[in-house]
């Protein structure tokens, strides 16, 4: 067969302790779970498109309106949040390497970075939305905004909380993930020979910050060079 | 005839605590487990469709109010869909079947796998939850605004639970992707693969890619609801037609979802009854990719009246009679397997044959849907209610009922008993068209869906319909009756009772706890008939 088990089959790993019965090599239980992983952020990428697709929508149907709300949000505090994330990436992919070469105490300390770095984004998102709570522009419930186009600017903070309210989500799933890898690799349950999960909640970590990398252009960055208005 | 106890340890008696069953991660025993949820839901749906079907015996709204009745169709729609078609044949007969005849141990994500199926009982929970509160009153497809403003019935609820239902489609169809492509056997390629295995790993596609568009449609949905985001309700500014747009970017696909793998069963069914090779067996694999491929871009087919632009409806128009292609691809090569095949008459050929019937006349009359003018007088007649149930139980649960019959002796070990299960055959075929056939009339002559009365010359029509739905229940009634006796009293099935090919067929009936004690090698492709002895019995 053309992948998988023929290509593997005299590896000889087969009493390795995290070999799972179903599998023939750790090679295909490692493939596995990475085409897996693979295919989930595609679903994800199914998921956050539908939300896009209404912003964009309403983003060509209320430029005016985009521009202003846009304006409302605080893009120091979103820069500064995108940097925050970049250099998670960074801190996971040195993780992943870590794990790659055996060095556990390096695995467990780049894993807290990560997690470190994953927290001060939420702390930062908290204030953002306290921030906005203050100044009523809380859609639906606690919603005042005066201008001509105070209702679309409402659909605008509608998707913009939906948008990184479901970010912010994924974001504290990471951490809580990250958390038990690095429980895991203190452990030393790693070795260069399978380090699967590090590499496969990498994965999911990189998507969530590329998630970002579009969010913040996309929310905070509408109008501010004054091209749409 | 007496209770034998058979004699190997089979995945059905290495324990049988109901904790074994309830942690157990075991393909097959998931797959009996979805097989228990599924009928509870068959039966749930079926009941609503009685209510339906009792009220429209008559004229006037003299069984069940408005109200009520709407109610009654929605949950009999949002069961069927969500909780029968949509897992019924995948989750069924694909988790049992699919890694033995693939020659693997299990699925790659045994954990994961159930995992999907105590998200699909959540789900499935909430979903009641919210029926026995009152139930829902917008119709299975939740157009906004009825769902977001003017319904005061309990869709944040529903929308919830179907929300996590979806999570369980999309573990499932994952889970089967990462399995074809990882875990087949030495030697089987993709062009040994069963055809069965092609249409699930389609139906993964599908899953994968639409099931979450659908999953964010109704998390916006209940956001907006819940909290009064503005984002499909007019009286905000958002759009209502987004919504549909949305809801049939999965929905349409989902038809997909629903069909492909009966599709696939019939190909198993159908050439080891006609002893022979799958007539153009790649073009039937392709088939099932370019059915999920053009199903994507055929959605806004549903909104021809929603006032869509005239251009963009011809393109969809176009599209639509484009799967068509596809659909009739298989079609001809099931018929030209079956040309000069040895046909052994066996009760899941009887299925097979009655989904080749009833499937034709739901994709025909699906083509006369797709053109733009007729489409203005059928929409939203019982003209479409009687093509997607021709499609949906003529051809889905026809394929499953093939399917069941032709793995029933695997799954269980036991053999039903044939003179009934050749009853029920043609009792749901009859009962099947009488109920559905007079709907097309009807809607052809005007009468529109989702209406608890009408007028009095419609009756005849809508008096044959529910008496076919009566034959139609005795049918089925009596196929679980039958399954249900075989447990116990059903002759022993041995190995390979059809005498088929597959590699599911290799093992003893019901199969041992980790299927091969040895990795199969395969060395040839999935339907090598005529190259073995014909024991016609």
């Amino acid at each position: 067969m053309p992948d998988g088990l023929a290509a593997h089959a005299d590896h000889g790993h087969a009493h390795h302790p995290a070999l799972q019965h179903h599998f023939q090599t750790l090679d295909q239980q490692h493939e596995a779970a990475t085409l897996g992983m693979w295919v989930f952020l595609v679903t994800e990428v199914m998921f956050f498109g539908g939300l896009l697709m209404a912003y964009l929508l309403y983003r060509v149907w209320y430029p005016d309106a985009w521009a202003e709300g846009s304006l409302d949000l605080d893009a120091v505090l979103g820069g500064f949040n995108t940097v925050v994330l970049i250099a998670s990436s960074l801190t996971m992919a040195l993780a992943v390497r870590s794990a790659q070469t055996g060095a556990r105490r390096a695995t467990v300390g780049w894993l807290l970075a990560t997690m470190a770095l994953g927290l001060t984004f939420i702390g930062v998102k908290v204030i953002e939305y306290a921030e906005k709570f203050h100044v009523n522009h809380v859609p639906g419930a606690n919603f005042v905004y005066e201008g001509p186009h105070a209702q679309q600017v409402e659909i605008f903070f509608s998707l913009y909380f939906a948008l990184t309210g479901l970010h912010a989500l994924h974001m504290v799933v990471g951490v809580f993930l990250l958390s038990v890898v690095c429980w895991m690799a203190w452990r030393g349950r790693f070795s260069p020979q399978w380090y699967t999960p590090v590499e496969i909640s990498g994965l999911y970590w990189h998507f969530v910050d590329i998630v970002w990398i579009f969010l913040f252009p996309l929310l905070y960055l509408v109008d501010r060079a004054g091209h749409f208005a | 005839m007496t209770t034998t106890v058979l004699p190997h340890v089979t995945y059905l008696n290495v324990s049988t605590t109901l904790a074994s069953w309830l942690l157990t991660k075991d393909h097959k025993r998931i797959g009996i487990l979805y097989l228990i949820v599924v009928t509870i839901a068959f039966v749930i749906g079926s009941v609503f469709a009685t209510g339906v079907r009792i009220e429209l015996t008559t004229p006037e709204g003299d069984f069940v109010s408005a109200d009520t009745y709407n109610r009654l169709f929605t949950m009999h729609g949002v069961i069927m869909v969500f909780f029968v078609l949509v897992p019924i044949v995948p989750a069924v007969l694909g988790n049992f079947a699919m890694p033995l005849m693939i020659g693997a141990k299990d699925v790659a994500f045994p954990k994961l796998n159930l995992l999907s199926w105590y998200v699909f009982v959540i789900g499935f929970v909430f979903t009641l939850a919210a029926m026995v509160v009152g139930g829902v009153d917008t119709g299975w497809t939740f157009y906004t605004p009825y769902s977001s403003n003017a319904s005061n019935s309990n869709v944040l609820a529903m929308g919830l639970g179907l929300f996590i239902a979806g999570f369980s489609s999309i573990l499932t169809g994952l889970n089967f992707m990462v399995t074809i492509h990882r875990m087949r056997a030495p030697g089987m390629t993709w062009f040994r693969l069963p055809l069965f295995v092609w249409a699930l790993y389609a139906t993964a596609l599908v899953q994968i890619l639409a099931t979450p568009v659908i999953a964010i449609t109704l998390l916006m949905l209940v956001v907006e609801r819940a909290f009064g985001f503005g984002i499909f309700d007019p009286r905000l500014g958002g759009d209502p037609v987004l919504f549909q747009h949305l809801f049939w970017f999965y929905s349409h696909p989902a038809v997909y979802i629903m069909i492909l793998p009966p599709m696939g069963a019939i190909s198993e069914v159908i050439t080891c009854f006609s002893r022979k090779n799958m007539f153009g067996y790649s073009f039937v694999a392709f088939s099932s990719l370019a059915i999920a491929a053009f199903g994507f871009l055929v959605w806004a087919h549903h909104l021809f009246v929603a006032g869509i632009s005239p251009y963009s409806a011809m393109v969809f128009s176009f599209l639509s009679f484009a799967v068509a292609i596809p659909s009739a691809v298989k079609t001809f090569n099931w018929t030209a397997t079956l040309y000069r095949g040895a046909i052994w008459w066996q009760v899941p050929m009887m299925f097979a044959c009655g989904f080749l019937g009833l499937f034709l006349v739901g994709g025909l009359t699906g083509l006369f849907l797709a053109s733009l003018g007729l489409n203005i007088h059928l929409h939203d007649t019982y003209f479409v209610v009687a093509h997607f149930h021709y499609i949906m139980v003529g051809g889905a649960i026809m394929g499953y009922m093939a399917g069941l019959h032709y793995w029933w002796p695997k799954i269980t070990g036991r053999m039903y008993s044939r003179g009934l299960a050749t009853f029920a055959a043609v009792l749901v075929f009859v009962g099947f068209n009488l109920t559905f056939f007079p709907q097309f009339i009807l809607g052809y002559l005007g009468m529109p869906r989702r209406y608890h009365v009408y007028p009095e010359e419609f009756q005849v029509l809508n008096v044959l319909s529910s008496a076919g739905a009566s034959i139609l229940a005795v049918g089925y009634f009596l196929t679980f009756a039958y399954f249900m006796y075989s447990l116990w009293k059903g002759e022993e099935a041995g190995a390979n009772p059809w005498l088929a090919t597959g590699l599911e067929w290799t093992l003893e009936s019901p199969p041992p706890p980790d299927n091969f004690a040895e990795t199969p090698v395969v060395s040839e492709g999935a339907y090598q008939y005529s190259k073995r002895e014909i024991k016609v019995a």
